[in-house]
């Protein structure tokens, strides 16, 4: 034990702490050097606002996947949202606490599952039912936003549930001397004052949405077009990266390096927005 | 101190990966097309078994990845299974090495059988849209393709000539993944490589031609698509020699064995 010592401990940590962001910074400089002088050269407006993707006419335009990525993250929060929040309420105010202790890891079990098998219960299951009762391909924005919105269920309910229960006894003892009804405590003063960690939850939930690659290209169907019901099928910018990246040279690999590019600022800024509400949660108590 | 405890992992690490290969075998790295990729690893073993003077690695990447790295050099032999080679590829020897059918597939459910070359075009270029258009029950054609850039596509999209893919298709990126789609809709119309036909699906006839070996041999049926292998400058020494092996009677049964048509 001595062999490493004090001051060996702390260099060994410290090197590992900068790893971890020298390969953040690494990847971010990779992706821009990659991808900055296509943005350049094609022009961020014609590549932003323009619907042909043509790779092998050298027409780059990834509206229909800026489209895509919006929706199917938009439609994986009307899914995962409501139902992560109520379930958390439900759990940290009116279940009993053994119960809580069993279903809150069961649930954060969902997150152990690899998203193939998502995909993969997509394809099988959901698609085919989408398609008898409601007809389209199947492979659709709807098929890709309900798995993506129980894929997000773990990251909401944990994160929501921790930050009510974090919510002093006193505030809810308080609401209830002054002849609060259970409902009216929860509504108006638990949740509120939870209110930054829930935002928070769902925050995180929509970046795990937004970046989320194999499930999607397995359920979404891939079509680059942009949707005109949620019976249409789509792609993502995360799956329009997987899906030509192993085949693309030349302008074609720079393209899907731009979009990585855009990619990476909606994440960073989703995240940021994500960061600020967690320190203001902090901030407060 | 702490400069000897990092620095004595990384000399051991550097000899053992300096020891582990090497040791006098001529290397050859072949990459591209991954419908050839599977024949390939299965060639190289053979031609291994026999000529252990030589080391042969075998990687996918798709046929754009066989061109480029045959170019740059970063592969000895580089496979694209092309219809037409692209404009950087005129500089290298392409040898045709076997030839591959592609199908297309629709679901058994599909009570059709039979397309034109014509009406192909028209349902992947969106004209078509309703399978009773084509003489099949009253329902809407899910269109499947791979993605751009897969050498299956370009071949068949060359092949049948003017297609601009409609916007509606589902894209799925890999011959497999394509069948699954085709197996599970029934609407559902792709195309993909002969060899990978099974009862999942159903291929249609093509112009009256069924999709099988002897038609395909026989020149009868259309969607056909060469494999190629491309050297730089003429193939020399342990390369031309395995080239040879896979041109040899041996070579092309193994390719008949697992599903291609032979060269010849």
């Amino acid at each position: 034990m001595k062999l490493l010592g004090e001051k060996g401990v702390q260099k060994i940590l410290l090197v590992t702490a900068f790893s971890a962001i020298s390969a953040l910074l690494l990847i971010a400089l990779f992706i821009i050097k990659e991808g900055l002088p296509f943005l350049i050269t094609y022009g961020l407006g014609d590549f932003l606002l323009s619907s042909d993707w043509q790779p092998q006419s050298g027409k780059f335009g990834i509206l229909p996947m800026v489209a895509a990525s919006l929706w199917v993250t938009l439609g994986a929060m009307i899914v995962g949202a409501p139902l992560g929040v109520a379930g958390a309420i439900f759990l940290s105010e009116f279940a009993p606490r053994p119960v809580m202790r069993v279903i809150k890891p069961t649930i954060e079990l969902l997150a152990a599952i690899p998203s193939v098998v998502y995909g993969f219960i997509g394809v099988m299951v959901l698609a085919p039912l989408i398609r008898s009762s409601l007809g389209g391909p199947g492979l659709s924005l709807l098929a890709a936003s309900i798995i993506l919105g129980i894929m997000i269920l773990p990251t909401i309910i944990s994160i929501s549930i921790d930050s009510i229960l974090a919510v002093p006894q006193s505030y809810r003892e308080g609401s209830l001397a002054l002849g609060a009804t259970v409902w009216q405590t929860i509504h108006m003063v638990t949740i509120r004052a939870a209110r930054s960690g829930i935002i928070a939850s769902i925050i995180l939930g929509m970046g795990r949405a937004i970046g989320e690659t194999m499930a999607v290209i397995m359920v979404a169907g891939n079509a680059v077009k942009i949707p005109r019901s949620a019976l249409d099928s789509v792609r993502s910018l995360t799956a329009n990266i997987a899906l030509e990246m192993s085949y693309a040279t030349g302008l074609h690999r720079e393209a899907l390096f731009a979009t990585g590019v855009i990619l990476f600022v909606v994440i960073i800024t989703l995240n940021s927005i994500a960061i600020l509400a967690i320190r203001k949660r902090v901030g407060k108590r | 101190m702490n400069a000897k405890t990092i620095l004595l992992p990384l000399l051991v690490l550097s000899i053992l990966l300096n020891g582990g290969c090497g040791k006098g075998k001529t290397p050859i790295t072949l990459a591209g097309s991954t419908a050839f990729q599977p024949f390939a690893e299965k060639l190289a073993e053979q031609y291994m078994s026999t000529h252990n003077n030589v080391a042969i690695t075998v990687q996918g990447g798709g046929s754009a990845v066989g061109v480029q790295s045959t170019i740059s050099g970063a592969a000895q032999i580089g496979m694209a299974d092309l219809v037409v080679l692209p404009e950087d590829a005129k500089a290298l020897t392409a040898t045709v090495v076997a030839r591959d059918g592609i199908a297309v597939v629709v679901n058994p459910a599909n009570r059709i059988t039979d397309l034109t070359t014509q009406q192909v075009r028209d349902i992947f270029n969106g004209k078509i849209r309703n399978w009773r258009e084509v003489g099949a029950t009253d329902a809407p054609i899910t269109v499947v393709s791979r993605e751009a850039g897969s050498g299956t596509r370009s071949s068949f999209e060359q092949i049948v000539t003017d297609i601009t893919l409609t916007k509606d298709a589902l894209i799925q990126d890999s011959n497999g993944t394509i069948r699954e789609t085709v197996a599970n809709d029934a609407n559902a119309v792709g195309y993909l490589s002969h060899g990978l036909l099974n009862a999942k699906i159903k291929a249609a006839r093509i112009d009256g031609q069924e999709c099988t070996n002897e038609t395909i041999a026989a020149g009868k049926y259309t969607l056909v698509r060469p494999i190629y292998l491309l050297v730089k400058g003429t193939p020399q020494g342990e390369i031309k020699n395995f080239i040879d092996y896979i041109l040899s009677d041996p070579g092309q049964q193994t390719i008949k064995a697992n599903g291609l048509i032979p060269a010849k």
